[in-house]
């Protein structure tokens, strides 16, 4: 699998192997060459401060930033993730916290270039052709696995616990190998607060997968049957598949409350992720209220790959609904056909009972039999294959709905800036009129201030650009981040689909070539 | 409004298939004496008009080949006129074909019609040739079952000699036979409601004759039996057909996704649906295969056998009319009164009695080989059917493989696994 590349060895510079990876791989053709044909971006590490450029939202600054702020972002995880070598220790030592401020990567990228300016042409050699490889692979080195759901309690108050184990080499776990108890709405918390720090930057935070009242009253009350069983193990998968896409993140692994997750063996319960509690109900008002803002923000888009990308989004999200609706009664359709074939087996076979030729009885008996064999190939194919397409297209719609969110977000960081010109503006209206009163005494006063504030509006103007350049940049790179893995996704299952295909007709013959013989021995 | 000619092929209209289909049920020796088949046939807005054909080499006959149109009615006709017959008592009757009922087909085409400006063009007429498809099954079926029922009066060695038959057979003007109105209908329900209670009555007397004993156990239970999975495997080719409308939709939401989308993921997507297209396909011909094959089988036998329950019916019926007979001819001798009446009647009833019982055997006897053959000819023909399915699905999945591969798109490593 690509997936499985290492990553090359340090010390080698391995530029001729970049090309090797562009011609070798028809797939990722089109992405790294985006990357390639950025104009003029010779030494971007040599670009300092100067990244933030004057113009607002222009497509070429902003591409020569995307790879600078990659290779940083991956430098940055490539440092922790790969090994000690001495030049590197001073730059590790602020340890990468997003959380602080929520406009903190722009911050904590500026310091970092200028140490970087020193070792740049060896880092960013590396660094690029492991950007490569993680986007190629996004090979961290971290395997999670979500197992035995256990009920725990009784009644309206009993939860299904899951095992959450992760095994990893990654230096900054404590251990190579370990395993916590996690109960479904810890998960929530997760993604809450992974959501709350991430989003608004422009980071795509996979989605949770979601509540269902009606399936776990099911589970709570103690019934025992298939049903509830089946959407126990579609919880499992989904949670697992969840927290997978977590840690492929790059940025995400990095952050403290997702290593807690995985590491702590006690965790705060997060209450807030109940539908009714009070965080719930703000939750839902908020929604609301971006649902209306989102009406009136009219963006003055002059980025056409936004608009572009916006649009493909709207399209994908409405195809894949459609392509879920259709799967979803394929897997009906595949039940009832199931259990069509066995209740035609046992007639067949009843049949041939009461058949008082022999040889035709007996051939019945068999047909019977096959029926039910071909029954159980059919319920084989219906589970394995499009119920986890199914779940795949389930969790694409919901990951659209979050990079949709994330559009949004830029939109409203847009709207932020222009709110701040526009005061910024009416500011410096104030102080030229009141250089035109005259009124000596408060004029002083009043003039100053109004000084102090046009510099703070000024520094709100100039971050709120830094802020709207860092969301766009950041998009980007989510969003080809996103496409790679949809097409690796997608890969994976059709994939396997094919594999389980040919097995199943190869039974299918088997099956067949058995009866014949009996059918025809009927004399 | 649909008319709609089945013969574009002239004399190949019955190709080989479709003359499978006709021997399908019924494994028949046609014999040079006289051969009956139905050439062509005609769908008109409610009914449909077969054009039987004969060719005969008896001397009751006008010509040596001739053809008539028919109309299902007129079938019907002579399948009553033959169970209303009491010389045929000791027979089982051939059962009559069941009435065409293009009914759901012509629904669904109209449905298509009215929605025809809410889909795009292509996925009308696709849906288009699937519903016609559909339709053109469902009439080569109607066609064939008619032609069996024809088939099987021509080979049993008594009925073939009937006159109505014949009159059928010849007669090139319409035979007026009108269906039956709503007084008719009425009429016989009652008639069957009576004969189904004589039926529990008259069932309830023990037969001296062990191999009738023995038949008429084996009759119901194999009667019921067949009833069930006639049903079930309905059910079953049904929910096969629902599996493959799926595929089809499938298919075309991931060819409409492929065309939206950038190159890589064009490629994968659209390499998916010609999978499930002729998935699809497969799907569909499996289940049309199935439903042919088993159910109109097991269909048939269902008629069958409540055809030869009807005999062994008639049988006890005469049974008891003996044995009532016998004791009003004893009643009679007792008081010396109608002695003679009593006796000429006693005579009839043993007469009809033992010639039902003695045709009725040999009918049973036949009716079982003929069972035996049909079922063994059905089954093999299903397996070799659904292996020929399966391998030719293999065939596409390794070509599909080969093309992803091909394509890149799918990993070195499974190559082996081909």
């Amino acid at each position: 699998m690509a997936a499985e590349r290492e990553p090359p060895p340090l010390g080698d510079a391995r530029q001729p192997d970049l090309e090797e990876l562009e011609d070798g791989e028809d797939l990722f053709t089109s992405t790294v060459s985006t990357l390639e044909s950025s104009p003029s971006s010779p030494e971007p590490a040599s670009l300092p401060a100067e990244d933030i450029s004057t113009n607002s939202n222009g497509p070429k600054p902003a591409e020569i930033i995307l790879e600078d702020d990659r290779e940083d972002l991956f430098a940055e995880a490539t440092e922790e993730v790969s090994l000690d070598s001495p030049e590197r220790e001073p730059i590790l030592s602020p340890e990468p916290t997003p959380a602080i401020t929520p406009v903190t990567p722009t911050t904590l990228v500026a310091p970092r270039m200028e140490s970087k300016s020193i070792a740049a042409p060896v880092i960013f050699d590396r660094s690029r052709e492991e950007i490569e490889e993680e986007a190629n692979g996004d090979v961290f080195d971290i395997e999670i696995n979500v197992s035995d759901p256990e009920k725990v309690g009784d009644g309206m108050n009993a939860y299904m616990a899951y095992r959450v184990t992760t095994k990893t080499a990654l230096p900054m776990f404590n251990k190579n190998e370990f395993s916590v108890k996690r109960r479904f709405s810890d998960f929530l918390g997760l993604h809450s607060k992974l959501a709350t720090k991430y989003m608004h930057v422009g980071y795509i935070v996979p989605p949770a997968p979601e509540k269902s009242i009606v399936g776990m009253t099911k589970v709570k009350v103690g019934k025992e049957d298939s049903s509830s069983t089946e959407f126990v193990e579609k919880r499992r998968a989904a949670l697992e598949r969840y927290l997978q896409r977590t840690v492929k993140h790059p940025t995400l692994l990095q952050d403290p409350d997702l290593r807690q997750f995985l590491e702590s063996s006690e965790l705060p319960r997060a209450v807030n992720t109940q539908a009714l509690s009070g965080a719930g109900i703000l939750r839902m008002v908020n929604k609301a209220a971006d649902a209306v803002n989102k009406m009136t923000i009219k963006m003055n888009e002059s980025d056409a790959w936004f608009e572009e990308k916006q649009q493909q989004f709207e399209n994908l999200d409405q195809q894949l609904r459609k392509l879920h609706a259709s799967v979803e009664a394929l897997v009906c359709h595949r039940k009832e056909l199931s259990a069509n074939t066995a209740a035609f087996a046992k007639s067949a076979a009843m049949l041939g009972n009461s058949e008082d030729h022999t040889a035709l009885s007996r051939a019945l008996s068999q047909l019977a039999e096959v029926e039910e064999k071909i029954d159980q190939l059919h319920q084989e194919q219906a589970f394995a294959d499009f119920y986890m397409f199914s779940e795949l297209l389930g969790d694409y719609i919901r990951l659209i709905a979050a990079v949709k969110g994330v559009f949004d977000h830029r939109m409203k960081c847009w709207q932020k800036w222009q709110d701040a010109q526009v005061t910024l503006q009416k500011k410096r209206e104030a102080e030229a009129k009141l250089q035109l009163a005259n009124k000596p005494d408060k004029l002083q006063q009043a003039k100053d201030e109004i000084k102090e504030e046009i510099e703070e509006w000024e520094t709100k103007v100039q971050q709120g650009e830094r802020d709207f350049e860092q969301i766009s940049k950041t998009i980007r790179k989510e969003v080809g981040r996103f496409e790679r893995e949809r097409v690796r996704d997608f890969k994976t299952v059709i994939v396997k689909y094919l594999e389980s295909l040919v097995q199943t007709q190869q039974q299918l013959i088997k099956y067949w070539e058995a009866f014949l013989p009996e059918a025809k021995a009927i004399a | 409004m649909m008319l709609q000619r089945c013969l574009d092929d002239g004399p190949d209209f019955l190709s080989e298939e479709d003359r499978g289909l006709r021997a399908i049920n019924v494994d028949l020796q046609t014999d040079a004496a006289l051969q009956v088949d139905i050439s062509d046939a005609l769908s008109e807005r409610d009914k449909v008009k077969f054009t039987v054909h004969t060719k005969s080499s008896l001397p009751n006959f006008k010509q040596n080949e001739f053809s008539v149109v028919r109309q299902h009615e007129e079938f019907i006709w002579l399948h009553d006129s033959f169970v209303e017959n009491e010389d045929y008592a000791g027979y089982i009757i051939p059962p009559a074909p069941p009435r065409p009922d293009f009914d759901a087909s012509r629904e669904k085409l109209q449905k298509l019609g009215e929605g025809e400006g809410s889909m795009t063009k292509e996925e009308f007429t696709k849906m288009k040739q699937e519903l016609e498809a559909e339709y053109l099954a469902i009439f080569k079926k109607t066609v064939a079952m008619h032609e069996v029922f024809l088939c099987r009066v021509a080979a049993h060695p008594i009925l073939r000699k009937d006159l109505n038959f014949h009159v059928f057979l010849e007669y090139n003007q319409d035979l007026s036979v009108r269906g039956k109105n709503k007084k008719e209908k009425l009429e016989d329900f009652f008639k069957n409601m009576v004969k189904s209670a004589d039926g529990v009555i008259v069932s309830g007397v023990k037969d001296v004759d062990d191999f009738f004993e023995h038949e008429r156990t084996f009759l119901v239970e194999y009667h019921n039996r067949v009833k069930d999975a006639s049903a079930k495997s309905d059910k079953m080719t049904r929910s096969h057909k629902n599996v493959a409308d799926d595929y089809n939709r499938i298919g075309s939401s991931l060819y409409t996704l492929g065309t939206q989308d950038s190159t890589e993921i064009f490629q994968l997507y659209c390499h998916i649906p010609l999978f499930y297209f002729s998935q699809q396909k497969i799907e569909a011909r499996v289940s049309a295969d199935e439903d042919l094959k088993l159910s109109d089988l097991l269909k048939y036998y269902l008629r069958e056998s409540q055809a030869a329950k009807d005999l062994l019916y008639r049988r006890s019926r005469s049974l008891v009319d003996y044995e009532n007979a016998n004791k009003a001819l004893d009643k009679a001798r007792a008081k010396n009164k109608d002695v003679l009446q009593a006796e000429t009647t006693q005579q009839l009833c043993c007469q009809k009695f033992e010639k039902i019982s003695e045709s009725a055997k040999q009918e049973l006897i036949d009716f079982k080989t003929r069972r035996v053959a049909a079922f063994r000819k059905n089954l093999v023909e299903l397996a070799e059917l659904e292996l020929k399915h399966a391998k030719v699905t293999g065939i596409y999945f390794c070509f599909h493989f080969r093309q992803l591969l091909f394509h890149r798109i799918i990993e070195v490593g499974l190559e082996g696994t081909l």
